[in-house]
């Protein structure tokens, strides 16, 4: 029972990181590449924000106020890709790299190098989308979901960057996913079976899946883009013989999975912190895992309900529409789960466990907002307004990131050693909490009262509301600026965190494994009760 | 799980990952910028694109050296050889999706685009509106915009091409089962001999695209049906080239007296990236160009 770690390395090596600045570039370890995903995902979400604040300035008052309306469009474009690939997929990635091997009593992950490949392509290719942005005719203006034929007949000179960018990131998530999946597979320690691991775990593998499933057929979407803009096909050109709606039923085959693929991890996430601070354990645990898996196989039917407007036949919405709707019986099994958990625990509000309430509370809100949308005639009104921009940035804000934010103020003491400081991780939930929801809480009104998305003025009506949310916004902005001095303080100078930090929290990574976690998580594998 | 647990290998710091990521960077902003200087007197794109394929054989070249060297030198476990087993697995059902992407897009062309243009459904007034003289037929040689083409047929070099693929799935399964039972003559002979099929059926295909091009007026901008056919078949060549290459680099590590019957991996997930785009030349014999 020994880990080899290379053939030169003295025994040393095992435990103590490599310094310097090469320790990052050329690392295999998965706690240093987690770090990476986490910070890189970090500054993505304060480049993405910027992007925000910049969209939510120029609607703070209509009229056009600020910005060109082509740069808007880029604004919201880039918002968009950046949030989705940039922040909320690698901050997943980055939990998932420090936590699964912890979870499962692994060493590292399965294939070590390869996870430092993923890693640093990502830093690359939002370079070169953060480029197009500067270059001549702009940079990509036809909305994340780069419509056709927005992308093909009407988008800058730059969209052919855009698609490679958008190719070398699917590279990544898809080696990533393939990373996380062998991991789970195959090096869970002796005993860890498949129905004694973490949620977490369960729900990455499930995410890793949909992730290799559906990153190619993005890369199908992207390539078709690309020949169509430059070689002259015409898949999404009804003169040719294609089909502009063609190109939507590509994108939200990827599209919709993808969504899940930025929430399953997060149910994984609040089904850990629920327990630990409800003192029980989790409720219905089988039944969450099953859940999961039909919310993942339900997610492969039901694309179509984002095209209900571009005249697909009846039966079609029809299936579509039954279909999306079956997906909130998983979905309420698992918040009756979570609250079947609190019922009778013995709580304490700690902040994960304030932002793991709130993430119950207000992604039920998203759902829903989003049953509502799956309901097709009522789609025709709601269609491309501010209903949807409020319904997604429900279950993404207050869903995925949220999630995230719990996740990083429970584990923080694992990967740092280090305690944070209580009081400011209350004030940076409270004023987060107060301000999404004055930003994202009054869009459903405008939404439901025929505002627009993706347009940089509107109807005086709206007028009043919009810039209430715009302050939302700034709140919210700056409140994750607390967030960055919380952690920072906590690395520099925390209180030293004890290997279990919260007294009702389980599994490996708190049982078995100091804090900080040693460099290397489990040289022999642990014991699984 | 009962599997011993004896050995986890975690290799030490690495260059390669970095170079990699480097040489995509570059490989994905020479493929932007030639394509953007397509037509144009500028061409330092296609410069930064040979770069990036530079960087990119050459890690190759290291990563695989390395990875190469350490399991000749024993340091994987049979737990290592499954981690690679699944990942190589997983890749290909990724490889699998891709290729759903462009059957995917085939399929809504030739069942509802096309015929909604031709007026079904209750699409009536797009046909009696738009392009009145349009007919929906498949393969649609002539577009609604009125480019005309010509269909390519089954038979001829298409027929021939599967036979050669098919015919090298089984020869390069005759070499597995050689190498299994460590008979080294018959390894080189059927491995050879798929490495000629398999260059002999890219060869046929540049045939073909050559014929397509000049007699035929198939081109890539020919409507929906060339667009179809030569992404499809153009995907599908690029992945044969890719497998036709990890085949001669295993050709010439079997020259070297690399593999045992035991180990190795190499080889095996060559041979299923092989038997794989045999697959996908079946599906696509039979509903690009059969049907």
């Amino acid at each position: 029972m020994s880990t080899i770690s290379d053939v030169h390395s003295d025994h040393e090596e095992h435990h103590h990181a490599p310094r310097g600045l090469m320790r990052w570039v050329l690392t295999t370890n998965h706690k240093d590449i987690g770090s990476m995903y986490l910070w890189f995902s970090f500054a993505m979400f304060i480049v993405g924000g910027a992007m925000a604040m910049i969209i939510r300035a120029e609607l703070f008052q209509p009229g056009l106020q600020l910005v060109e309306p082509n740069f808007f469009n880029q604004m919201t474009t880039v918002h968009g890709l950046i949030m989705v690939f940039g922040a909320v997929m690698p901050a997943f990635t980055g939990l998932a790299n420090w936590l699964v091997p912890m979870m499962i009593g692994a060493p590292d992950m399965a294939l070590p190098r390869m996870n430092n490949w993923s890693f640093w392509i990502l830093p690359f290719a939002f370079s070169i989308l953060l480029a197009s942005l500067f270059m001549e005719g702009g940079g990509p203006n036809f909305g994340w979901t780069f419509y056709a034929p927005l992308s093909t007949k009407y988008s800058p000179d730059s969209t052919a960057l855009f698609v490679f960018a958008i190719h070398i990131m699917g590279i990544s998530s898809i080696m990533g996913a393939i990373n996380v999946i062998v991991t789970i597979m195959n090096l869970r320690a002796p005993g860890m079976t498949y129905m004694k691991l973490p949620l977490f775990v369960w729900t990455w593998f499930i995410t890793a899946f949909l992730l290799i499933a559906v990153m190619p057929v993005l890369a199908g979407a992207v390539t078709m883009v690309l020949t169509d803009k430059y070689f002259g096909t015409s898949f999404f050109d009804a003169a040719g013989g294609g089909d502009p709606v063609l190109f939507q039923h590509i994108f939200w085959f990827f599209g919709h999975p993808e969504v899940y693929i930025m929430i399953l991890p997060s149910f994984g996430i609040i089904s850990a912190i629920v327990p630990a601070f409800s003192r029980k354990p989790l409720f219905g645990y089988s039944s969450m895992v099953y859940a999961t898996a039909s919310i993942a196989g339900l997610s492969f039917v039901v694309w179509a309900h984002h095209m209900f407007t571009t005249g697909m036949p009846v039966e079609a919405e029809l299936f579509f529409m039954f279909c999306t709707m079956l997906i909130s019986v998983p979905t309420g099994v698992k918040v009756f789960n979570w609250v079947a958990t609190m019922w009778k625990g013995s709580l304490t509000f700690e902040t994960p466990m304030l932002f793991a309430i709130a993430f119950i509370v207000l992604f039920t809100i998203g759902g829903f907002s989003g049953l509502m949308l799956a309901i097709t005639p009522v789609d025709f009104q709601y269609h491309d307004t501010y209903f949807v921009v409020a319904h997604f940035h429900y279950v993404l804000v207050t869903g995925a990131i949220f999630s995230i934010m719990a996740a990083a103020y429970y584990w923080l003491p694992k990967w740092s050693g280090r305690m944070y400081d209580e009081g400011l991780g209350r004030l940076h939930f409270w004023c987060s909490l107060v301000s999404v929801n004055v930003l994202f809480f009054p869009m459903h009104f405008l939404g439901l009262g025929g505002m627009p998305r993706r347009i940089p003025d509107y109807a005086l009506q709206f007028a009043d509301v919009n810039a209430i949310v715009s302050i939302g916004g700034f709140a919210f902005g700056l409140s994750q600026f607390i967030f960055l001095y919380l952690v920072i303080k906590c690395i520099r100078s925390g209180e030293p965190a004890p290997a279990k930090p919260w007294e009702g929290a389980e599994g490996l990574e708190w049982d078995n494994l100091p804090s900080p976690a040693p460099y290397h998580s489990f040289t022999t594998p642990p014991e699984i009760k | 799980m009962t599997q011993p647990y004896d050995k986890y290998y975690v290799p030490a710091q690495s260059i390669w990952p970095i170079v990699g990521a480097v040489g995509l960077f570059l490989i994905a902003m020479g493929a932007g910028f030639s394509v953007q200087q397509m037509g144009s007197e500028q061409s330092y794109g296609l410069w930064v694109l040979t770069c990036g394929f530079v960087v990119i054989i050459t890690m190759l070249f290291g990563w695989f050296g390395n990875v190469i060297q350490e399991s000749m030198d024993g340091l994987y476990s049979a737990q290592m050889d499954r981690s690679f087993r699944q990942g190589m697995s997983w890749f290909i059902f990724s490889e699998i999706m891709f290729f759903g992407a462009f059957f995917g897009a085939l399929f809504y062309a030739r069942m509802i685009a096309v015929p909604w243009l031709g007026g079904a459904g209750n699409n009536e007034m797009t046909g009696a509106v738009l392009w009145p003289e349009f007919e929906a037929i498949w393969p649609l040689i002539q577009t609604p915009g009125g480019t005309t083409t010509e269909a390519m047929g089954w038979y001829g070099l298409p027929l021939l091409n599967t036979v050669i693929l098919v015919i090298s799935s089984f020869t390069l399964h005759f070499a597995h089962v050689s190498l299994e039972k460590d008979k080294r003559g018959p390894l080189k002979l059927w491995l050879a001999i798929t490495l000629v099929l398999g260059f002999a059926f890219l060869f046929f295909q540049v045939e073909e695209y050559v014929h397509a091009y000049q007699e035929m007026g198939l081109r890539l901008d020919s409507g929906i049906y060339g667009n179809t056919f030569f992404l499809l078949t153009g995907f599908h060549g690029l992945h044969v080239t890719l497998g036709a290459i990890m085949l001669t680099v295993m050709f010439l590590r079997v020259l070297k007296g690399h593999f045992t019957g035991k180990s190795h991996f190499a080889f095996m997930a060559s041979s299923w990236y092989w038997h794989f785009v045999d697959v996908v030349w079946l599906c696509l014999f039979l509903f690009v160009y059969v049907l």
